[in-house]
């Protein structure tokens, strides 16, 4: 029986066998939307007319016999970053409130094109910039699994949005753990795919040289049907890839990791680590044993000095990005009175529509970027990423994947962090290191913290455009564990369980 | 100590075009100095032998052939304007400022 707590994958098989229509499907995942979302508060918008619509367009292509892609008719949650024509995108921030895109960004044309059913528009760190979705314009989201406590960021309404069972399917995009920190702390499956492996177009952008979108589900799986529906190449995207997707749903249904070598990174554990989060991982690293698997350590020193080269290169980027929200051409201009010249009404549409965490970003990016100082801040940023891009080279030359945390910490609560913005930065501290050399990383949960029963992420990070390896890994290592555990992870949420 | 002070975030605030209340250039002034100690770090490990990377392909000159295409209508364009005025973007005065 297929229910709102099936898999992408199940509901797939359900439409496609006649046992449930998109239609039903669709309003089954609204009236959950119902039910908790006043407490998750995981979405900033809802198209329920839209997206029955395109619900019962699916299932009327169904019944005529035509052939669908694997995901037509499954729903799916969008981040807010993401435009789609005529339905508000606010990337969570008042500068952008009430605008309504004129054309669908690449990923959401191919959500379209493969019948994906999109609910609507989840919350987000303004501009997706922070760890905990506290930095929206609209309000934080909550942690299902306990709602005093942050579900990660900057997508925290997508991974919310997936646990809560809300929708089966999440995008997200990923600067620098924004996929993956929100999956690890919400018992879900987040990937940010090898950079170009997905079209920016339409993304509004943070940090150009290291946005990603990527997908956000339940199981590996359901990641990777995800994952070839949005992936490849786009001549509206010059940094996209002109390269055939690599085979993740082939290689997520592998369940064989014999002979691989598993490459353990011995800067992301120990110090600033949870003490459960590192007893998980080490199951992580037993299952595949088990399976195997043999594991190797891997030394990436230049990784200690990441997140500082992340925390100049991603400002500078997005002080330059941020530039076109000018009040002039979309979003809120405040101030024209007819006296006020542009440049003021500028600064005063700017000192409004900007939360304290972007602007603080700009401000960062601007001091980095400006003379006397760009050779010591950002050319030295600059540098560093070189390094880091040598360790991974040195590292993937031992082992097939790496493996760390993904995060060094379990959700934590809401405002525990808000006034310290370093103590912030470190949760993207194992997850940088990837955006930083373009390739790929995945999280997937590896149990939970013995001492406060919340999920832990497991990060598998691969060659770039070998996204297959990752997927291959997870999904041996997620169907070790779900043997172990007898039931998916999320089960054991209490909150979820009694909703 | 990078010592960054309210002068500086303020002149800061004006290249960004970001209008600023003192309190706010304080609290900034304080934090910038902080994190600017800890991302200092990025100095002290690599030599001068390092090239700089700026983006994780090496891309450049992506070319395609020059097809007219439909795009966007002005109607469209012109949907998110915050004021429009005979199928123009509307803007305050730009001249006549100092």
């Amino acid at each position: 029986m297929t229910s709102i707590r099936s898999t992408a994958a199940q509901m797939a098989e359900a439409l496609s066998a006649g046992t449930i229509t998109s239609v039903e499907l669709t309003q089954a995942h609204y009236e959950r939307i119902g039910e908790v979302d006043s407490e998750v508060h995981a979405f900033l918008y809802l198209d329920k007319e839209g997206a029955l619509a395109q619900a019962a367009q699916s299932d009327a292509k169904r019944n005529s016999g035509e052939i669908q892609s694997p995901l037509a008719g499954v729903p799916l949650a969008l981040k807010d970053l993401l435009t789609q024509k005529g339905i508000p995108t606010t990337c969570g921030s008042k500068i952008l409130e009430g605008w309504r895109p004129p054309y669908d960004s690449t990923v959401v044309a191919k959500l379209k094109a493969a019948g994906v059913v999109i609910l609507g528009k989840t919350n987000m760190d303004e501009f997706a910039m922070g760890s905990s979705t506290e930095n929206s314009a609209y309000g934080p989201t909550h942690n299902p699994w306990d709602l005093t406590r942050i579900p990660g960021g900057s997508g925290g309404g997508s991974a919310a949005a997936v646990a809560a069972f809300e929708a089966p399917l999440a995008i997200g995009s990923d600067t620098g753990g924004s996929i993956r920190q929100p999956a690890a702390v919400t018992g879900t499956v987040g990937v940010k795919p090898t950079y170009g492996g997905v079209s920016r177009f339409g993304l509004i952008a943070f940090s150009s040289s290291l946005d990603q979108a990527g997908p956000c589900a339940r199981t590996v799986l359901d990641a990777a049907m995800l994952h070839e529906v949005i992936a490849g190449h786009d001549e509206k995207d010059s940094t996209s890839i002109n390269a055939p997707v690599p085979q993740v749903v082939k290689a997520a249904k592998k369940l064989d990791v014999k002979g691989m070598k598993i490459g353990v990174v011995k800067e992301l554990q120990g110090e600033g680590f949870q003490a459960g989060v590192l007893e998980r991982f080490h199951d992580g690293l037993d299952a595949l044993v088990s399976c195997g698997a043999e594991l190797v350590e891997v030394s990436c020193p230049a990784f200690d000095y990441a997140l500082a080269a992340y925390y100049l290169i991603a400002p500078s980027e997005c002080s330059s990005n941020l530039a076109r929200f000018d009040s002039m051409r979309y979003g809120i201009r405040i101030g024209d009175d007819g006296v006020r010249g542009a440049e003021e009404v500028m600064k005063l549409t700017r000192h409004e529509g900007f939360g304290p965490e972007v602007k603080r970003r700009i401000i960062l990016g601007t001091y980095a970027l400006s003379s006397g100082y760009y050779d010591a801040y950002y050319g030295s940023a600059q540098k560093v990423r070189t390094l880091l891009m040598r360790d991974f080279n040195a590292a993937f030359a031992k082992a097939d994947v790496l493996v760390s945390p993904t995060a060094p910490t379990t959700a934590f609560k809401i405002g525990e962090n808000v006034d310290d913005p370093l103590a912030m930065y470190l949760n993207d501290i194992a997850t940088i290191p990837v955006n930083m050399a373009g390739i790929g990383g995945m999280s997937l949960p590896c149990g939970l913290a013995p001492e406060d029963g919340l999920p832990v992420g497991f990060q598998i990070m691969a060659p770039a455009m070998r996204d297959d390896l990752m997927y291959q890994v997870g999904g041996a290592l997620e169907a070790t564990l779900l043997a172990k555990w007898g039931a998916p992870i999320l089960d054991s949420a209490p909150l979820l369980a009694a909703k | 100590m990078a010592a960054i002070s309210r002068d500086d975030v303020a002149h800061l605030a004006k290249l960004a075009r970001i209008d600023m209340s003192n309190a706010e250039l304080d609290h900034l002034a304080q934090e910038m100095s902080v994190i600017l100690d800890a991302v200092a770090r990025v100095q002290e490990v690599a030599g001068s032998d390092v090239p700089p990377t700026s983006h994780p392909i090496p891309v450049n000159n992506v070319v395609r052939e020059d097809v007219v295409l439909p795009s966007l209508s002005q109607e469209d364009s012109l949907s998110g304007a915050p004021a429009q005025a005979e199928g123009r973007f509307k803007v305050p005065q730009i001249l006549g400022e100092e």
